[in-house]
Order: structure tokens, then sequence, then C-alpha cells
């Protein structure tokens, strides 16, 4: 029965209460897809597919690329 | 106002990932730089042909290397905020700050381990370009594949945990996440790509170094932002009437 004792009241911390979905889905829609796009200039663009021709982003962006993992060239 | 609670914490995660892409892009200048400039060293020394400069090398490594990993971190910090709101609460009994680092190391391992694991990151002269599409595609596919195993898996923990406890709940559905990420592995193809005179030693230390530049990434975000988030977290009502006084004033 000794592990049925319960934690010390002191420590205990409660737990934070849900953010409601509701408060979060047009964050998420909107922020989300924000920063998604963000990501791909960073990760993608003028690698795989290109949105804007030449290469500039690419080379500006060619060590972070490397150095964060995606692929570059 | 639950949604400015959100807001709030939308904003102060981008700039925790503001904060620990700062601290990330020391770890990129001082441990990644030098192996990137032999990676380019080597490509020189191999290839014929001089390609035209678009943008000098001082740029990239210094401007452009903080421009990539600094939008990296605020595009992350925004994402995994966003995750925060929905995880707070629902993952198990854990405060802010014990969601945001559980939270930071999850993101970690599912959203970068699991893929680099498969597909490593690669310095200059590795890799054919025209493989591009595929390698990225591969890349983001195993990335994705990852965050969906691990949100997955923390379902699966959350309904076993009712019968096993939370303990042996735990360790089932990280077990199962491991066994899907390794059948992943088996299926997806493989890519190799490096020359067959390219420095052991000087690859292993390129990885390293990213493996380092994400590793201090999500230590100082989920830190900086649990800390963040606790204070918005745990005073949700008087920064409510905080706000309510700021609009009418």
């Amino acid at each position: 029965m000794a592990s049925s004792i319960a934690p010390p009241a002191a420590g205990a911390t409660t737990t934070p209460a849900p953010l409601p979905l509701k408060a979060i889905a047009p964050w998420a829609l909107f922020a989300g897809v924000l920063m998604l796009i963000l990501l791909y200039f960073v990760g993608a663009e003028q690698g795989a597919t290109s949105l804007l021709s030449g290469s500039d982003v690419h080379e500006w962006l060619h060590d972070g690329r490397h150095l964060l993992g995606f692929p570059c060239h | 106002m639950n949604s400015l609670t959100v807001r709030a914490l939308l904003v102060r995660g981008m700039l925790a990932g503001l904060a620990a892409g700062a601290l990330a892009l020391l770890v990129a200048y001082v441990l990644g730089e030098p192996r990137i400039d032999a990676a380019i060293a080597f490509e020189e020394a191999h290839s014929h042909e001089h390609e035209m400069e678009v943008v000098s090398r001082g740029l990239q490594s210094t401007a452009g290397l903080a421009t990539g990993v600094l939008v990296y971190g605020v595009a992350l910090g925004g994402i995994a905020a966003l995750a925060f709101c929905f995880a707070l609460g629902r993952i198990g009994r854990f405060g802010a700050r014990a969601t945001a680092l559980l939270l930071s190391g999850a993101a970690l391992v599912a959203g970068y381990v699991v893929p680099f694991l498969k597909y490593p990151a690669n310095p200059p002269s590795v890799g054919d370009p025209d493989t591009i599409g595929k390698r990225t595609a591969l890349y983001f596919l195993m990335m994705l594949l990852g965050l969906l195993l691990a949100v997955a898996a923390t379902i699966l923990g959350r309904r076993l945990a009712p019968k096993l406890g939370n303990w042996y709940a735990t360790v089932a559905a990280v077990a199962a996440f491991a066994v899907a990420v390794g059948l992943a592995y088996a299926f997806l193809p493989a890519v190799n790509e490096v020359p067959a005179d390219f420095s052991a030693t000087l690859l292993w230390q390129f990885r390293l170094s990213a493996l380092a530049v994400q590793l201090v990434l999500w230590a100082a975000f989920g830190l900086v932002f649990g800390h963040l988030a606790e204070r918005v977290v745990t005073a949700r009502p008087a920064a409510e009437r905080a706000e309510a006084v700021s609009v009418a004033s």
C-alpha cells in the first residue's frame, strides 16, 4: 500500500486548463501558413522548385540550408 | 478571451525562436562554417570549371547564414508555440515549462533527428544536382512522417495510460514510434552521393555540427519559451484584465 501514498502537496502544481480549439484554430491557420511559407523560402525555394527565377535566394541562403540539413544542391 | 492567450503565446514563441536562432547561429558560425569552407575547397580542387559567384562567400557565411538560421528559428518558434497551445493540459499533468521542454524535445527528435538519420545533412560537394528534386521530396516526406508518427504515438500513449499507467503507456508509445520509424527507414529509398574521395572526417564533423545547431536551437527554445509561456499561462486572468485596461485607455 506504500505506493498509494500521494505526492507531497507542497510541490504539487495544478495542470493548466487546455485552451479551447476554437481559440487556437484561427491563429493556427493564419500564422501556421505564414510560418510554413517562411520555412519553404529558407529550405527549398530555388532548390527543388522555384517560384522566383534566378538563383539569388538559393545563393544567399546557401550556408544556412547546408547547416540546417535541407538538401541544397 | 482565450484567443488573446493564444496570440500572446504565438508572439512569445516567435521571440523565443528568434533568441534560440541567435544561439544556433553562433554554433553554426563557429562549428559549421569552417567545415563548409573545407568542403568548398574540396569542391574547387576537384572541378575544372569555375562558377561565377552570385553571392560572395563572405556574405554567404555571415549575413546569408544569419538570415537562414534566424528566419528558421522564428518560423519554427511560431509553429511550436501553436503546437504548445494545443498540447498544454492535453498531454498529461505537465505545467507550461515542462510542456514547452517536452514539446521541444519531441520536435527535435521527430522533426529533425528522424529525417537526419535517414537523409543526413550534407556539406557542399556532396550530392548530385540532378537528384535535388527527389532528395528534397524524400527529406520533407521523412520529416512529415516523423512529426505525424510522433503525434500518433502521443495519442496512443494517452489512450493506453488508463490501462497501463503513465510509465508503461509512455514506454509502449515510444516503442511503437521507434518501430514505425524503423519501418519507414526500411521502405524509403537510400541516398548516398558522397564522392569516393571526400574526407570521412570532414563529413562526420559537418554532420555533427549540423546536429549541434539543432540541439542548441531546440534546447534554447524549450527553456526560453517555457519561461515566457509559464508567465502567460499562470497569469491568464490577470493578463486578460490588463489587456482590457490597455485597450480601454
